[in-house]
């Protein structure tokens, strides 16, 4: 076992601890491009706002606690529901007016949401970054023998898996979901069939933006609360996206997962390329198959 | 066909008024805000004639602006070249080559940027026109940032620092170009130049075809039309005029920073096309010029910057979809009731092909 490291020239925590951040970003792409998807399948619009969105849920959080004195296990859950409402606002005062040109306007306009929301809390905050402390609960951690695992960061991943899996059966089993399939495809049948889809895309959006605001109050306790924290990220996980192709719920969560850990790997043996692997690994995959992974041919 | 068609009689006058206007200028404004603006000016011209004319939003053009900035900034100040080589196998790891030189004269530095945006425009485009529509937008997006995370690393841009006091030097080993006029009207005729270009292409029979792709590309390709090398084609031109741009802008403020190749670079230049109005000639660079007043005068207020222009974002996208200029010609046109044309629908393409398929 021994003469494996020495062969790869690196010790095994450090494998395995880059591997677990590899994991932790993975669940923040696979959450935020799952959200990401679900409302291109539905309004047909990319979500620049997403990442705005997501700081905005780890605002909520810092909100809360700090000024309701709500702590995290609460906020967990009411911060995705106030950041939905308020993406549900959105939809409904801007993206409804949308609905019929070209996606690029939608595009265009959550770009300038993001530039607004992002500014305003900039301004409100600077951009050094809140602390938020993690739950006593999830402190400390797990010595594994082979690495050490703090409890938090566990509890990311398994939580991140959990709201994925629920999303994907969400979508795929239940009435509402069924519904919400049907209405991606044709929507002016289901209208017909007396189902009120302009309500399905108002949920659907608010659906997308919870799950961003709930990826927002994970991330919290991990990075500080930081009025930029979501727009370097949005363009990476929309590189993840052009990599799974949007087609798939399931796919764009495994995609995001996948490129989570290549981006951990590339730290521990190649650091000076983890920055840029996601993008090396789109322009590839654009190169071989253009609609994406899992994406449906044209 | 708009610029030319739309009040034929007004339009020589306008640019010879515009041209007298430039010319005078700078002995009444500030030509540190006059440079500012045409180095914009241009960089959304060439953004316009891939958006306009094309139909393809390129969210990244900033990486052909500040790459080209940091090439020019180095070739002035330093003049060594870099080949780059790769050493697969005992340490993979990417190496450069020095080639000593002298400092490059400002000429020579700017066609040096602008090569090296073209050959950039080359790649990016090359993997960007694989996809459309939303998805080229991302992937512009992504390529471009993959692009500033170079630059963070790269030795030669000098990572947070930048490149700092590049010197303008002098054109052709002649000119000073520190004297502030001089620097000013060659800005000024490379504007003019690249403006030029611009023209005959969109008036050319290329452009021609490039209108047809984007009004509908499934036709185009019926027709016989390469519709992927042509809209290669497009990008790469658009790529080194926004190169030309980029260095413009490294000697007149003899700076070279990430902030060019950031993705808030890439979002100005289409707030100024959107702003000013899409596939109208003269309205990039009257969203350039006002983008540059908002910079300009929010500058002391911090974030206030990108609050303002978010809101401009959705002002145009909600209330005025064809810009100041576009709306001005609407405006005309529906005075003199005589137009046929569409009202420059820019980006209309992918939602009114038959076969959109997802995209």
């Amino acid at each position: 076992m021994s003469s494996i490291w020495a062969f790869l020239g690196i010790p095994p925590q450090a494998l395995f601890g880059q591997l677990m951040v590899g994991l932790i970003n993975g669940a923040f792409y696979a959450m935020l491009s799952l959200g990401l998807a679900l409302i291109f399948g539905m309004l047909n619009i990319i979500n620049f706002a997403h990442g705005a969105l997501y700081m905005m849920g780890a605002f909520a959080a810092y909100f809360l606690l700090n000024f309701f004195g709500i702590g995290y296990w609460p906020a967990l859950l009411l911060a995705p529901l106030i950041v939905g409402a308020f993406g549900m606002v959105i939809e409904r005062l801007f993206l409804k007016q949308l609905y019929g040109l070209d996606h690029l306007y939608g595009l265009l306009l959550t770009f300038g949401l993001a530039l607004i929301l992002e500014g305003v809390f900039r301004e409100l905050y600077g951009s050094s970054g809140l602390p938020y402390a993690p739950p006593p609960e999830l402190t400390g951690g797990y010595n594994l023998g082979f690495m050490y695992l703090p409890t938090y960061r566990g509890w990311v991943v398994v939580a991140s898996a959990i709201v994925c899996i629920g999303t994907w059966l969400l979508i795929e089993k239940t009435r509402l979901g069924a519904y919400l399939r049907a209405a991606t495809e044709n929507p002016a049948l289901v209208q017909a069939f007396g189902i009120n889809v302009p309500a399905m895309i108002t949920l659907t959006y608010g659906l997308g933006v919870a799950l961003a605001a709930f990826a927002g109050v994970l991330a919290a306790p991990i990075y500080s609360v930081n009025p930029l924290m979501g727009s370097n990220l949005i363009i990476i996980v929309f590189a993840v996206v052009v990599i799974g192709g949007m087609g798939s719920i399931l796919g764009s969560v495994i995609t995001g997962f996948m490129l989570g850990l290549l981006e951990g790997l590339t730290k521990v043996f190649y650091p000076e390329a983890s920055n840029t692997v996601i993008f090396v690994v789109m322009a590839i995959v654009l190169l071989i198959k253009p609609q994406g992974l899992f994406g449906r041919a044209n | 066909m708009s610029a030319k068609s739309n009040g034929s009689a007004a339009t020589p006058v306008l640019y010879t008024v515009l041209l007298a206007v430039a010319i005078a200028a700078p002995f009444f404004v500030y030509p540190q805000f006059l440079m500012r603006g045409l180095c914009l000016a241009l960089f959304a011209s060439a953004f316009n004639l891939l958006l306009g004319y094309v139909g393809l939003l390129s969210f990244g053009h900033a990486a052909f602006f500040g790459f080209a900035a940091y090439v020019t900034g180095h070739l002035a100040k330093f003049g060594t070249v870099f080949l780059p080589y790769f050493t697969p196998f005992s340490t993979p790891r990417l190496h450069w080559l020095e080639i000593p030189m002298p400092p490059w004269t400002p000429e020579l530095a700017i066609l040096g940027g602008a090569f090296a945006a073209t050959l950039l425009g080359l790649i990016i485009g090359g993997i960007a026109i694989r996809r459309q529509g939303i998805y080229f937008a991302m992937v512009t997006l992504a390529l471009a940032q993959m692009l500033y995370f170079f630059c963070v690393q790269a030795p030669f841009t000098h990572g947070e620092d930048g490149i700092q006091a590049i010197p303008r030097g002098y054109l052709f080993g002649a000119i000073d170009m520190n004297n502030s006029l001089s620097m000013y009207y060659f800005v000024l005729a490379a504007f003019i130049l690249c403006f030029l270009i611009i023209q005959r292409t969109i008036h050319s029979p290329f452009g021609q075809t490039l209108k047809a792709i984007r009004e509908n590309e499934p036709r185009a390709i019926s027709l016989g039309y390469n519709a992927d090398r042509y809209k290669l084609l497009a990008f790469v031109i658009s790529a080194g005029l926004a190169g030309v741009a980029g260095s413009l802008f490294a000697l007149v403020f003899q700076i070279a920073t990430l902030n060019n190749v950031h993705w808030h670079t890439s979002g100005e230049v289409v707030l100024m096309t959107l702003l000013g109005g899409m596939g109208t000639v003269l309205g990039p660079m009257v969203g350039a010029f006002l983008v540059a007043g908002i910079q300009q005068y929010l500058a002391a207020f911090g974030a206030w910057v990108s609050i303002f222009q978010g809101i401009i974002f959705v002002a145009c996208v909600l209330l005025f979809r064809r810009g100041i200029v576009g709306e001005i010609q609407a405006f005309r046109r529906g005075g003199n009731k005589a137009e046929e044309e569409a009202p420059a629908p820019a980006v209309t393409s992918h939602s009114a092909a038959p076969s959109p398929a997802g995209e």
